[in-house]
C-alpha cells in the first residue's frame, strides 16, 4: 500500500530491472514500475534511459498511470526530442477523447513539452480546445496559449491564437475569463508596446462582472490586470473603486492586497475634496490591519507593502500604531518590519507609547532587532521634537547598560540628534567620551570622532582623544580615516596653538602614506586651504550645516510610485523595481501612477488637504546628503541603514558644486596633469597624480573654489550651457552621464554624453523623468541602439515635451531623472535653464504689456541686481532676444536705458521685466513681475547667465 | 508566476519536485537546500533571492515547502497558495509529515498538476478536487458525471457539488475567538484585540441558500432606525458589537455584504470557515494578571502573581495555565499556590501553574522564590512577559449569533426542519502581562 518504498531502492542494475518491469504484461507491475521511475526522478537520479519503455505505457485506460507517464514526459522530452515524437499520436488522440478531463489533461501536458516538433502538432488540438464546449477544457487551453507563446511567440501570433484568447475574455464561464486574463497579461508583458490587452470600459466591465464570480485565484489575476488600466476620468475611476472595494473583505490576503493596489492607484485620479475619497481612505485601514493576523509569512509580505503605503499615504494608518507593536514570539522578520513602520507612524500624539515600546525592545535578545530599536529611539528624537529630551535620556540609560552593540548604536544616533538640535544636548558628551574604548565598529568610531571634532572647544582633552585614534590610522576603515582628518582640521581651526603638530601629522598621513584617493584628495584640499587662507578655511570647514531632515530611509518618490503599482508582488517585498531582479524583458516596463494632471498637485496649496501636502512634498532624505559638498563641510551622514534600495543620487546642488570644484582644480593645475578620470572617485574628474610637494596654490584656482559661496548649485545656464556631469561613474556602476539642455526652433532637447567606464558592455538604455514643475517629459524613447562597450562614449539627444505630469520642485527648475540600463536603474537630478521654456511667441503687445504690468499686484514684483555686466542696452537686448526674451519698448531717462521685456513659458505663464541699464555702470537693475512670482528667481538667474555669456 | 514547487524533509532531501517553467533548472533545488535549509544562520526572511531566483518557503513541522520563481510574481498569492496546498494535502492524507508525503507522492503530483497550471493556481477547493482526484482512478464515470465534475470545478459554485442528500438536515456553528492582550505591569492595557472565526459544519441537502445574522452594530443600528420603540434602542445599544473588520469564505457574496451588510451564501458541504473578524472595542478580558517581582540581592527573586477571573460566576473557565518566565541562571525554585498545581520547568525556563477549572469572579494567587546562581554576565535579564492560556464558554468580543436561515426552494424542507447548534468558545491568543 505505501508508496514510500519506491524511494529506498538504490541497488545496482536498478535501471535494468525497471526496464523489465515496465515491459511486463501485468498492468499492476507496470504501474509499480512507473511509480519507481518517478520516485527516482524526484530524488534527482537520471532515468532518461527508460524513455522508450515509459512512453510505451502511455496508451492506457488507467488515468493514474497516464498522468504518471505524462509527468515523466514533461521532465525528459527535452533531452530526448526524437523519441518524444512517439508520444504525439497519443496526445492528439487524447485531445479528441470523449472525457473532458482527458482532453484537458492532454492539451495541458502537450503545452509543457518544449520540443519544436511537438508544438507543431499542438496547434490544431489547441485551436479546437479553445472552442471546446466544456469550460474545463477551455480554461486549460487558455493557459496553454501562454505556454506555447513562451516556447514560440511567432507561432502563436501567426496562428491567430491571440485573437481567440481575447475572445475568451467575454466567455460565459468566470474561470475561463480569469485564465484568459492571466495568459494575456503574461503575453503582454513580453510585448510592452503591443496593444494586446486592449483595456477599454467594455472589457473592464466584463472583468468586473467576472470578478464577483470566479475563484479566489481568478480574482487575483483579474485585479492584477485591472491595476494596469488607466481610467479616462475620475467618474470612471470612482465606479471601478466602488466595485473593487467589496474584495477587501475576502479571506484570501492576496485578493485583499491586489484590491488595495487597484484602489491605491485609482485613488490618485479622484479629486481630494470628494466625499468618496475620504470614505475610501477610511475603508483601506481595517483590511490592512487584518492582514497582520494572517500567518507570519503573509504578515511579512503585508508589512513590506504597508511600509510603502504609509510612505505614500500616511493618513490611512496614522491611528493604528498599536497593531504594529511587536509581539514577543513574532518571527524576527516580522519584528524588524514592524519596527520600521512604527518609526514611520510615530508622531507627537503617540510618541510616549512608542518610546515605552522601543525601550522594552532594546532589552531583547536578537542583536539586529535591538540595534534597530536603539536606532529607532534616535529617529523618534529627530522626528518628534517634543520627545527629544526623553529619547536622549533613554539612550543614556542604554549606554549605561554597557552592552557593547547597544552603546555603539546609541552613539551613532546621538550624533544625528546633535545635528538636528545643535547646542542642546552637549551635556551628554562626557558620558559618551567614557565609552570611547569600547567602540570597535567603524560607524560608531566615525560618529564619536565627529562629535569630538564638532565640539572640540568644549572637550578639554579633545586633542588627546583624537591623537589616540591617530595611532592606528592606517588600520582604520576609510570612513573613520576621513572623519578623523576632518575632525583634526576642525580642532586645529578652533585651537590652533596647541594642535599644529597634530594637524601636520594627520595631513601627511592622509596625503603621503595613503593609497586611498578620496582621503588623499581631501587631505590636499585641507592642506591648501589652510596654507593659503586660514580665515577662508574656517569659513569652509566650520560653516553652518544645513539641518537634517526628519524622515529617514524614505524611498525615492519615483521608485515609490512604481512600487505602489506593484503592491503584493515580489517588487514590493524587495522594495526594488522588477528590472532589478527579473531577467530579460519580462516586467521591465516601469509602471507609473497616472496622476490627474488637471487637478495637478503642483497647484495644490498646502492648506487644502493636509494629506496631499504631506506626501507630495519632495522629501529630503538624509541619505542623499552624504555627498561631496556635504563631505567637505564634514556632514558625514552615512546612511543609517542599508536595507533600503540604493540611495537616490545627489541632487543638482551637489552636482554643481562638484563641477565647479573639478574646474577649479583643473585650472589650478594648469591642465598639464591629465590623469585617469575614472580614478577621481570623489571629484568628478580631477587628476589622479598630485605632486606631493605642492604648496603654493594658484590664486585663480582658489578663487574658483570660493566662488562656491555665491553660486553654489546653479550650473550656470548660458545660452547653450556647456555639458556638466550629471551622473558620475562612481554612482552608477560605471555609467557617466553629462549633458545639457538646448532649445532649437521651438524644440527642447536634452543632449547627453553617455560614457561607459565599467568593464562590461551596457545595453537596454531607457530614461524617465520624475514629475516636475513644468511637466517636462521625454517625447520619445532614448535612442541608443548600439551597445555601449567599455570606455566608449556616445552622444544622445532626447527631444522633450512639456505635457508630462506636474509636481512643484525645489528649486523650480530641478529635474529628477531615472536612467536604466542592463545593469541597474540610476537616479540623478539636474537643473535646466528656464530659458528652455521661453516660447518663440513671447512678445507681448505694448498695450497689453502696459495693462498687465499695472494689473499684477506689486507684491509679485521682485528686484534683482546683475553685477559686472559690460554690455550696452542694445547688445543686451539682442542677446536676450536669442533666448526668446523680447524687448517691447525702450525708454531713456536721464542717461538710463529702460528696457521693457516679456517672455512666455510653455505653460502659458507670462513674465514681464524692466531692465535698467546705465551707461558706464556695470550693474544692471532688473524688476520682474509675474502672476506666479515663484518663477522670478529662476528667470533672474537666467538673465544673469545669458548676459554674462 | 510560480516556476516550480519543491518539498524537502528536514535534512534537505527532496521529496517532491515539480517544475512548471523553463527558466527554473534542476540546480534551483540544490540552491535552496544549500542557502536556506543548510544555511549556517537561520534564514531571516520567508522570501530569499538566490542568484536572481526567488524562493518562497513555509515550514510545516519539519517539512519545507518552497515555491520558486524568476519573475515578479504576486508574493501574497504564492504564500496563500502554499498554505492552500498544505490544507489540500491535510484534507487528503492527514498530517504533513515525511512519511505521509512519501506514501502519497503520486497523489501529490496529481494534485500539483491539477491545482497549478503553468504556475497559475487553479481551483483548489478540496470539495471539488475530491470528486475527481482519487487514488482509484475515474474510470467508471458516465458522461453526465464527467460534465458535472467539470462544471463544478470551473463553475461559479466551485465549492459545492449538486445532488447532496441528507436524511437529517443539520448544521453546527462554532464561534471561536482568541483574545489577545498585552498589559503593562501597572495594569494598563497596551493592546487588546479579539480575532474570531465562525466555523460552520453543514449537513444540508441540495443547494441551500443561507443567511447569517449576528449582533453587528452597523446592522442593528440600521434596523433600529426603522422601528423606534425604546426597547429595540435599548437592546441595540447594549448588545451590539463594533466589528473592526471581517473577511469571508469565498462562498459569501461580497458585493451584497458591501452594499447591505447582509451575509448570504451557499455553503460548502461539511466543515469550513465562514468568516473571520476582529474587534478591539469593549472586549471582555476574562482574566487579569497582577505580577509582583522583587529582586532580593543578586541571587534571589521573589515573584507573586495574582489572577482574577472576570466573568459571570455561573460560568467556568478551563485549562488555565500561567507561565512565569525565570532567569537563565535559576538554580532552584520554591512555589506555593492556593489552587491547582505549579511546577518549575528548568528546560523551559519557566514556572508553569495549571488550574483545571475556575469559576467567574474568583481570585487565586501563587508566590515563588527563585534562587539564582551568581554570574558575571553584565547583561540584565530581559524579563519576558507572563503569559496565560485558558478556555472560556463565551465570546470575549460579545458577538452573538442572531440567526442562520436556510432556504432550499427545490427540496421540500424548510428553515424550521433544520437542526441548528451554536457554540461559543473563547481561547487565549497571546495573552501577556509584562512584569
Amino acid at each position: 500500500m505505501t508508496d514510500s518504498k519506491y524511494f529506498t531502492t538504490t541497488k545496482k542494475g536498478e535501471i535494468f530491472e525497471l526496464k523489465a518491469e515496465l515491459n511486463s504484461d501485468k498492468k499492476e507491475k507496470k504501474k509499480e514500475a512507473v511509480k519507481k521511475v518517478i520516485a527516482s526522478m524526484t530524488v534527482g537520479k537520471d532515468v532518461s534511459a527508460l524513455f522508450p519503455d515509459v512512453v510505451n505505457c502511455m496508451q492506457t485506460d488507467n488515468l493514474e498511470l497516464k498522468k504518471l507517464v505524462y509527468l515523466y514526459l514533461m521532465n525528459y522530452a527535452k533531452s530526448q526530442p526524437d523519441m518524444a515524437i512517439m508520444a504525439v499520436n497519443t496526445f492528439v488522440k487524447d485531445c479528441e477523447d470523449a472525457n473532458p478531463l482527458i482532453r484537458a489533461l492532454a492539451v495541458r501536458t502537450m503545452g509543457c513539452i518544449r520540443v519544436d516538433k511537438i508544438t507543431e502538432y499542438l496547434c490544431e488540438p489547441l485551436r479546437k480546445c479553445l472552442k471546446d464546449e466544456d469550460p474545463y477544457v477551455r480554461k486549460t487551453a487558455a493557459v496553454c496559449v501562454a505556454k506555447l507563446h513562451d516556447i514560440n511567440a511567432q507561432l502563436v501570433e501567426d496562428q491567430g491564437f491571440l485573437d481567440t484568447l481575447k475572445d475568451l475574455i467575454s466567455d460565459s464561464n468566470p474561470m475561463v475569463v480569469a485564465n484568459a486574463v492571466a495568459a494575456l497579461s503574461e503575453i503582454a508583458e513580453s510585448h510592452p508596446n503591443s496593444n494586446l490587452l486592449d483595456l477599454n470600459p467594455q472589457t473592464i466591465n466584463k472583468l468586473l462582472t467576472a470578478l464577483n464570480e470566479c475563484t479566489e485565484w481568478g480574482q487575483i489575476f483579474i485585479l492584477d490586470c485591472l491595476a494596469n488600466y488607466t481610467p479616462r476620468d475620475d467618474r470612471e475611476s470612482q465606479s471601478i473603486c466602488e466595485r473593487v472595494t467589496p474584495r477587501l473583505s475576502h479571506a484570501n490576503s492576496a485578493v485583499v492586497l491586489s484590491a488595495v493596489k487597484v484602489l491605491m492607484k485609482f485613488m490618485e485620479m479622484l479629486p481630494k475634496d470628494l466625499d468618496y475619497y475620504g470614505t475610501l481612505l477610511k475603508k483601506l485601514a481595517p483590511p490592512l490591519v487584518t492582514l497582520l493576523s494572517a500567518e507570519p509569512e503573509l504578515q511579512y509580505v503585508a508589512l513590506r507593502n504597508i511600509n510603502l503605503i504609509v510612505q505614500r499615504r500616511p493618513e490611512i494608518l496614522k491611528h493604528e500604531m498599536k497593531v504594529f507593536f511587536v509581539k514577543y514570539n513574532d518571527p524576527i522578520y516580522v519584528k524588524l518590519e514592524k519596527l520600521d513602520i512604527m518609526i514611520r507612524l510615530a508622531s507627537q500624539a503617540n510618541i510616549a507609547q512608542v518610546l515605552a515600546e522601543l525601550k522594552e525592545y532594546s532589552t531583547e535578545v536578537d542583536v539586529d532587532f535591538v540595534r534597530k530599536a536603539v536606532r529607532a529611539i534616535g529617529r523618534c528624537a529627530i522626528k518628534v521634537e517634543q520627545s527629544a529630551e526623553r529619547c536622549v535620556s533613554t539612550l543614556l540609560d542604554l549606554i549605561q547598560t554597557k552592552v557593547n552593540y547597544v552603546v555603539q548604536e546609541a552613539i551613532v544616533v546621538i550624533k544625528d540628534i546633535f545635528r538636528k538640535y545643535p547646542n542642546k544636548y552637549e551635556s551628554v558628551i562626557a558620558t559618551l567620551c567614557e565609552n570611547l574604548d569600547s567602540l570597535d565598529e567603524p560607524e560608531a568610531r566615525a560618529a564619536m570622532i565627529w562629535i569630538v571634532g564638532e565640539y572640540a572647544e568644549r572637550i578639554d582633552n579633545a586633542d588627546e582623544l583624537l591623537e589616540s585614534f591617530l595611532e592606528g590610522f592606517h588600520d582604520e576603515s576609510t570612513q573613520v580615516q576621513l572623519q578623523l582628518l576632518t575632525a583634526i582640521v576642525k580642532l586645529f581651526l578652533k585651537k590652533p596653538t596647541e594642535t599644529q603638530e597634530l594637524v601636520q601629522q594627520v595631513l601627511s598621513l592622509a596625503t603621503q602614506d595613503s593609497d586611498n584617493p578620496d582621503l588623499r584628495d581631501r587631505g590636499y584640499i585641507y592642506w591648501r586651504l589652510l596654507s593659503t587662507d586660514p580665515v577662508a578655511a574656517k569659513e569652509v570647514v566650520l560653516a553652518e550645516k544645513p539641518l537634517i531632515s526628519e524622515e529617514t530611509d524614505l524611498i525615492e518618490p519615483t521608485l515609490l510610485e512604481e512600487l505602489i503599482c506593484h503592491i503584493g508582488t515580489l517588487a514590493s517585498v524587495y522594495h526594488k523595481p522588477p528590472s532589478a531582479f527579473v531577467e530579460g524583458s519580462r516586467g521591465v516596463q516601469h509602471k507609473r501612477i497616472s496622476g490627474n494632471a488637471v487637478s495637478g498637485e503642483s497647484v495644490e496649496s498646502p492648506d487644502n488637504g493636509s494629506a496631499a501636502g504631506v506626501t507630495e512634498a519632495p522629501p529630503a532624505v538624509i541619505q542623499s546628503h552624504g555627498d561631496l559638498l556635504g563631505d567637505l563641510l564634514n556632514l558625514d551622514l552615512t546612511p543609517p541603514t542599508t536595507t533600503g534600495p540604493p540611495p537616490p543620487s545627489s541632487s543638482g546642488m551637489q552636482m554643481g558644486a562638484m563641477d565647479l570644484l573639478g574646474g577649479g582644480l583643473d585650472s589650478l593645475l594648469g591642465g598639464d596633469l591629465g590623469g585617469n578620470p575614472a580614478m577621481g572617485a570623489g571629484f568628478g574628474g580631477p587628476p589622479a597624480v598630485m605632486p606631493a610637494s605642492f604648496n603654493a596654490p594658484v590664486g585663480g584656482g582658489l578663487d574658483d573654489l570660493f566662488d562656491l559661496g555665491s553660486g553654489v548649485g546653479m550650473p550656470m545656464g548660458a545660452f547653450n550651457p556647456p555639458k556638466t556631469v550629471w551622473l558620475p561613474a562612481m554612482k552608477a556602476k560605471g555609467l557617466e552621464i553629462s549633458g545639457t539642455f538646448v532649445r532649437r526652433a521651438g524644440v527642447i532637447q536634452m543632449e547627453m554624453n553617455l560614457t561607459n567606464k565599467a568593464m562590461s558592455v551596457m545595453t537596454d538604455f531607457a530614461i524617465q523623468f520624475n514629475r516636475n514643475s513644468f511637466g517636462l517629459a521625454s517625447a520619445g524613447p532614448l535612442q541608443i541602439l548600439t551597445p555601449l562597450s567599455p570606455n566608449q562614449s556616445i552622444e544622445a539627444a532626447l527631444p522633450l515635451s512639456t505635457v508630462g505630469p506636474i509636481m512643484k520642485m525645489e528649486p523650480l527648475n530641478n529635474l529628477q531623472v531615472a536612467v536604466k540600463n542592463n545593469i541597474d536603474v540610476f537616479y540623478f537630478s539636474c537643473q535646466y535653464p528656464i530659458s528652455m521654456l521661453f516660447v518663440e511667441d513671447g512678445k507681448m503687445e505694448r498695450q497689453v504689456f502696459l495693462a498687465t504690468w499695472k494689473d499684477i499686484p506689486n507684491e509679485n514684483e521682485s528686484q534683482f541686481q546683475i553685477k559686472d555686466c559690460h554690455l550696452n542696452s542694445d547688445a543686451a537686448s539682442n542677446k536676450l532676444q536669442s533666448s526668446n526674451i523680447f524687448t517691447i519698448a525702450k525708454r531713456t531717462v536721464e542717461g538710463q536705458d529702460m528696457l521693457y521685456q516679456s517672455m512666455k513659458l510653455t505653460n502659458g505663464i507670462w513674465v514681464l521685466a524692466e531692465l535698467r541699464v546705465q551707461a558706464g555702470n556695470p550693474n544692471y537693475t532688473i524688476s520682474l513681475k509675474c502672476r506666479a512670482p515663484e518663477v522670478n528667481q529662476c528667470v533672474f538667474q537666467n538673465y544673469e547667465s545669458v548676459l554674462k555669456n | 508566476m510560480i516556476g516550480g514547487l519543491f518539498i524537502y524533509n528536514h535534512k534537505g532531501e527532496v521529496l517532491i519536485s515539480r517544475v512548471y517553467r523553463d527558466d527554473i533548472g534542476r540546480n534551483a533545488v540544490d540552491a535552496f537546500r544549500v542557502n536556506v535549509i543548510h544555511a549556517r544562520q537561520q534564514v531571516r526572511s520567508p522570501v530569499t533571492n538566490i542568484a536572481r531566483t526567488s524562493f518562497f518557503h513555509v515550514k510545516r513541522s519539519n517539512i519545507w515547502l518552497a515555491a520558486v520563481t524568476k519573475q515578479n510574481v504576486n508574493a501574497a498569492m504564492v504564500f496563500e497558495f502554499l498554505y492552500k496546498m498544505c490544507d489540500v494535502m491535510t484534507a487528503y492524507f492527514g498530517k504533513i509529515s515525511e512519511e505521509n508525503i512519501k506514501n502519497n507522492f503520486v497523489l501529490i503530483y496529481e494534485l500539483l498538476d491539477e491545482i497549478l497550471d503553468f504556475g497559475y493556481p487553479q481551483n483548489s477547493e478540496t470539495g471539488a478536487l475530491k470528486t475527481f482526484i482519487t487514488q482509484q482512478g475515474i474510470k467508471g464515470q458516465t458522461k453526465e458525471e464527467q460534465s458535472q465534475i467539470t462544471s463544478q470545478v470551473t463553475g461559479q459554485i466551485g465549492w459545492r457539488r449538486e445532488g447532496i442528500k441528507y436524511r437529517r438536515n443539520e448544521l453546527f456553528l462554532d464561534v471561536l475567538e482568541s483574545v489577545n492582550l498585552l498589559m503593562s505591569p501597572q495594569g494598563q492595557v497596551l493592546s487588546a484585540h479579539v480575532s474570531g472565526r465562525v466555523v460552520m459544519k453543514s449537513y444540508l441537502s441540495g443547494m441551500p441558500e443561507c443567511k447569517f445574522g449576528m449582533n453587528d452594530k452597523i446592522v442593528i443600528d440600521k434596523q433600529g432606525k426603522g422601528i423606534t420603540t425604546d426597547e429595540t434602542a435599548k437592546s441595540s445599544g447594549k448588545q451590539s458589537i463594533a466589528i473592526d473588520d471581517c473577511t469571508f469564505h469565498q462562498c459569501v457574496r461580497l458585493s451584497k455584504f458591501d452594499s447591505e451588510r447582509s451575509i448570504s451564501f451557499i455553503p460548502p458541504d461539511g466543515e469550513y470557515e465562514l468568516m473571520r473578524y476582529r474587534t478591539t472595542k469593549d472586549i471582555i478580558l476574562p482574566f487579569r494578571v497582577i505580577p509582583l517581582v522583587r529582586e532580593v540581592g543578586r541571587t534571589k527573586l521573589e515573584v507573586k502573581v495574582v489572577i482574577k477571573s472576570n466573568f459571570k460566576p455561573s460560568l467556568l473557565a478551563q485549562k488555565i495555565e500561567v507561565r512565569i518566565p525565570t532567569p537563565l541562571n535559576t538554580s532552584g525554585v520554591q512555589v506555593i499556590c492556593m489552587k491547582g498545581k505549579a511546577k518549575y520547568k528548568a528546560s523551559e525556563n519557566a514556572i508553569v501553574w495549571k488550574i483545571k477549572r475556575m469559576a467567574g469572579m474568583k481570585e487565586s494567587q501563587i508566590s515563588a522564590e527563585i534562587e539564582l546562581l551568581p554570574t558575571n554576565d553584565k547583561k540584565k535579564w530581559a524579563r519576558p512577559p507572563i503569559s496565560m492560556n485558558f478556555e472560556v464558554p463565551f465570546a470575549p468580543s460579545g458577538l452573538k449569533v442572531r440567526y442562520l436561515k436556510v432556504f432550499e426552494s427545490k427540496l421540500n424542507y424548510s428553515d424550521h426542519d433544520v437542526i441548528k447548534w451554536v457554540r461559543y468558545i473563547g481561547r487565549s491568543g497571546i495573552y501577556e502581562t509584562r512584569c
